[in-house]
């Protein structure tokens, strides 16, 4: 009893998760003294209104009336709930054990037809801890350890069922260029150039299915000529300037959709990133540097962003612990080095959304967007700031101080 | 802000040829935070021959006139960071042949002119206990480890005793990492864990007891064993035993060892702790907390928490951090004091567990750990609030010689990484190994 009530006085009940169950969408206003919309100049006393999950307004406190009904909730800092580019939450639970770990299946390693969304499990325990930090929203798939590993798909951080949850089912296709895509064990591919021709090989040969009058209906075939026709991007985790330079390569022999991921050493090759027109989900600035990305840089978000390059933040893979990073304290990591304050929100934000092409629905506080909203007692990228509830689908799916 | 770095480094390039000198140093101006003590607004520390000779104020300190003077308005100093595990220096211990090796001794299997020291710098660092893996019950003994500049060997890295004898521990482990199922001598289960250390601190008390009756006559002397010579230090409280240990149980067992031995140990990890806080107070024995920034991860640790550092100085244990790096980045280490207070830990009390209260696990709180006056000169300058995010370190001082600078271009790299700032050969002994049953 005694123990229990010190945990009372520290504040950190263990998990104060909301009843989701209570009224599907609630009525909110969310006042916040500061409401960074990412879609103009930060609003100082804004208030934004919550209805039916979408936004119904947002301006200032003097501007918005707020209606009879509506459950207030107050914070120092409001921002759009923040979203993580790049994940394998959900399909990697929180165990290390081999059957809490989905987001690889090592019998091969050419496999573009394992979709995310029949491995995403809405109850894993990271899930409501990255929510509890302001997380409302995930690129999540299969983990960049295989030539094709699998596809990737956008979710919301709560659903009761993976449906519910999906914002977009097939979001990517995972591919990795360099050591993290070798088979080892004397598998294929081996080495960079047959990691390169192996992936030749299998576009040619989409080229050429999608050529045909009867296309086949096999289900890597059919989601090879989806990435033939350019209807699903490649997201391509190459961390060596090489790397990256042969999928720039690759890209234009085919005329892919390409989304860069990892990309350590994007500080060496701006200029050949900058003529390609493809974003750049860095890798976590805290991610540690070793091997292939012995070369990594705190400060590359910042390099890629004075470039003129779009560019998101992602947690990453991490095969060991711990078992998510979190986006929020990533984003403070990249503010600290070189971005400003807004430019490193907006890379868990609104330019998050734009490189997922989810920013008609998510990534501001915009009339009409999804209700998804984060709330902070200070500085959110303060290492001794908290958030403080967090609002997905307009619903209170957080409010863990934490 | 940039240029103010370039304003120090050109002002520090200017008076470089004197720092290190036997002349003294008053850093003037700065934020003082001594650990010891209250905080000190525009305060004086004076630094002679590698030792603090004052710490205070202009009331306090009287500065000779050939002192030289370092204005720091605006920064912060605070104590070098003691770092009580880490696995810098591409370390490494004991091999596949047993599950205890007290004789092998890490000191012997390290890279003294690894980059890893360099980032450890960079991130404030100025005392390290590197230790072996915890792939055994007793993978070797830890050295203590001043990051000191240009180290050619390993021995310009040492702190010595009174003796003139290297310092360091000893690295014990439970739980999952030790056992290995069908592994020959290593224990397939937990009570078997406990069963082979006793044994082992059995036939040590045993050794020690031969020694004690030869007395002055060394022919009664029994053979040399360096494995028993180590676990007799260990008994005699000469060696610490740093304990790898998650769950509450398997720190539970630590506990009763130690009461069953007597030996001076500090719990390493204990991501459980806060289910037995009140215990380990009461057996006041120390806690080396490492911060991971969420849950999960192998079984035995899946309940750690952020809150784990303030429920147990709460209880009344001595709390300390470590970074275990690589598993967190030494860079980063004041980063595990922030989100320690984050979780509800006192700022104060947050901040002496990254270095009075290593210091005291490692047996060096009379020359480190605290800014204080005949203490060595280990400190470092920051550009703010050591629990701020936007805060860095900007220079790194170890025994009045400054060991980083970040207006240097080269100490730069380190602290922010980019081409060429990492050239360690990979080796990690990760202290969350295990569980992973092949599947990595």
């Amino acid at each position: 009893m005694k123990r229990l009530n010190l945990l009372n006085r520290l504040g950190v009940i263990l998990s104060i998760s909301l009843a989701l169950s209570v009224a599907a969408y609630g009525q909110i206003a969310v006042k916040g003294e500061t409401v960074w919309t990412m879609a103009g100049e930060p609003i100082k006393n804004g208030v934004v209104l919550v209805k039916d999950g979408k936004i119904e307004a947002v301006g200032a406190a003097a501007q918005i009336k707020i209606p009879a009904g509506y459950r207030t909730i107050s914070a120092k800092v409001v921002t759009p709930g923040l979203i993580d580019s790049r994940s394998v939450v959900g399909l990697n639970g929180y165990l290390n054990q081999p059957h809490d770990q989905m987001a690889l299946d090592g019998s091969g390693t050419v496999q573009p037809e394992l979709r995310a969304i029949d491995a995403y499990n809405t109850e894993e325990k990271l899930i409501s801890w990255i929510r509890s930090f302001g997380v409302t929203a995930i690129h999540t798939g299969h983990q960049p350890s295989a030539l094709i590993s699998g596809q990737t798909m956008i979710a919301k951080t709560i659903g009761k069922n993976v449906d519910d949850a999906t914002i977009v089912p097939t979001a990517m296709v995972a591919v990795t260029i360099g050591d993290g895509g070798l088979a080892g064990q004397g598998r294929s591919p081996g080495t960079r150039a047959k990691s390169a021709a192996m992936l030749r090989a299998e576009l040619i040969k989409a080229q050429e299915n999608a050529a045909k009058t009867e296309a086949p209906k096999d289900l890597r075939s059919v989601i090879m000529m989806r990435i033939i026709k350019r209807e699903v991007p490649l997201l391509v985790t190459a961390h060596r300037a090489q790397d990256i330079i042969t999928v720039l390569r690759l890209a234009k022999e085919f005329n892919l959709r390409i989304v860069l991921d990892g990309a350590s050493e994007a500080h060496m090759v701006l200029n050949e990133i900058k003529a390609s027109g493809f974003p750049v989900i860095v890798h976590a600035p805290m991610m540690r540097a070793g091997g292939e990305t012995e070369n990594a840089s705190m400060e590359n978000a910042s390099k890629l962003k004075a470039a003129g390059i779009p560019v998101a933040l992602q947690s990453g893979y991490e095969g060991y612990v711990p078992k998510t990073r979190v986006i929020l304290f990533e984003a403070g990591i990249a503010a600290a080095n070189g971005l400003s304050f807004r430019d490193a929100l907006a890379t868990i934000t609104i330019d998050a959304a734009k490189i997922l092409g989810v920013d008609s629905r998510i990534g501001s506080l915009e009339q009409g967007k999804d209700a998804d909203i984060a709330m902070y007692d200070g500085d959110p990228f303060e290492y001794t700031s908290h958030c403080t509830g967090t609002i997905v689908n307009g619903v209170l799916a957080s409010e863990t101080i934490r | 802000m940039r240029k103010s770095f370039l304003g120090i480094f050109l002002f520090f390039a200017a008076i470089c040829p004197v720092l290190g000198q036997d002349k003294p140093i008053a850093f003037i101006n700065a934020r003082i935070i001594p650990i010891v003590g209250q905080p000190i607004e525009q305060g004086i520390l004076l630094v002679q021959n590698g030792k603090i000779s004052a710490v205070g104020d202009a009331r306090t300190v009287r500065l000779s006139s050939d002192v030289t003077i370092v204005d720091l308005k605006g920064k912060v100093i605070m104590p070098g960071l003691v770092d009580s595990h880490s696995h810098i220096g591409e370390a490494s211990g004991g091999d596949g042949s047993a599950p205890i090796q007290p004789d092998v001794r890490v000191l012997d299997g390290i890279n003294a002119r690894a980059s890893s020291f360099q980032r450890a710098q960079s991130g404030g660092i100025t005392t390290v206990n590197i230790m072996p893996g915890s792939g055994h019950l007793d993978s070797g003994q830890t050295i203590y480890l001043k990051n000191r500049d240009n180290a050619v060997t390993i021995d310009d890295l040492l702190i010595l005793d009174k003796d003139g004898k290297y310092m360091g521990g000893i690295k014990f482990a439970n739980g999952t990492n030790p056992i290995r199922p069908g592994g020959g001598a290593f224990p397939g289960t937990r009570a078997k864990s406990v069963a082979l250390v006793r044994e082992q601190f059995i036939k040590a008390q045993e050794y020690r007891e031969k020694i004690k009756k030869a007395g002055t006559d060394k022919t009664k002397l029994p053979p040399r064993d360096l494995a028993m010579e180590t676990l007799v230090e260990v008994l005699d409280g000469k060696k610490v035993v740093h304990f790898h240990t998650h769950r509450h149980d398997d720190i539970y067992s630590v506990l009763r060892l130690q009461k069953e031995f007597g030996f001076k140990v500090v719990l390493q990890h204990v991501s459980e702790g806060w289910k037995v806080a009140e215990e380990i107070a009461k057996a006041k024995v120390p806690a080396s907390v490492i911060v991971v920034d969420s849950p999960g991860g192998k079984l035995e640790a899946v309940d750690m928490r952020l809150e784990t550092g303030a429920i147990l100085d709460n209880a009344g244990a001595l709390v300390g951090f470590h970074t275990d790096d690589y598993i967190t980045d030494s860079r980063l280490f004041l980063r595990q004091a922030a989100l320690a207070v984050r979780a509800g830990m006192n700022r104060d009390k947050a901040l002496y567990a990254m270095t009075m209260a290593n210091a005291i696990m490692l047996d060096v709180q009379d020359r480190v750990g605290s800014l204080e006056a005949g203490k060595d000169a280990d400190f470092i300058v920051l550009s703010g609030d050591p629990l701020s995010v936007y805060s860095h370190v900007l220079e790194t001082w170890v025994e009045g010689k400054r060991v980083f600078n970040r207006a240097d271009p080269v100490d730069y790299l380190i602290a922010v990484g980019g081409r060429g700032a990492t050239t360690d050969r990979t080796v990690h002994l990760d202290c969350f190994d295990g569980d992973m049953g092949g599947h990595e």
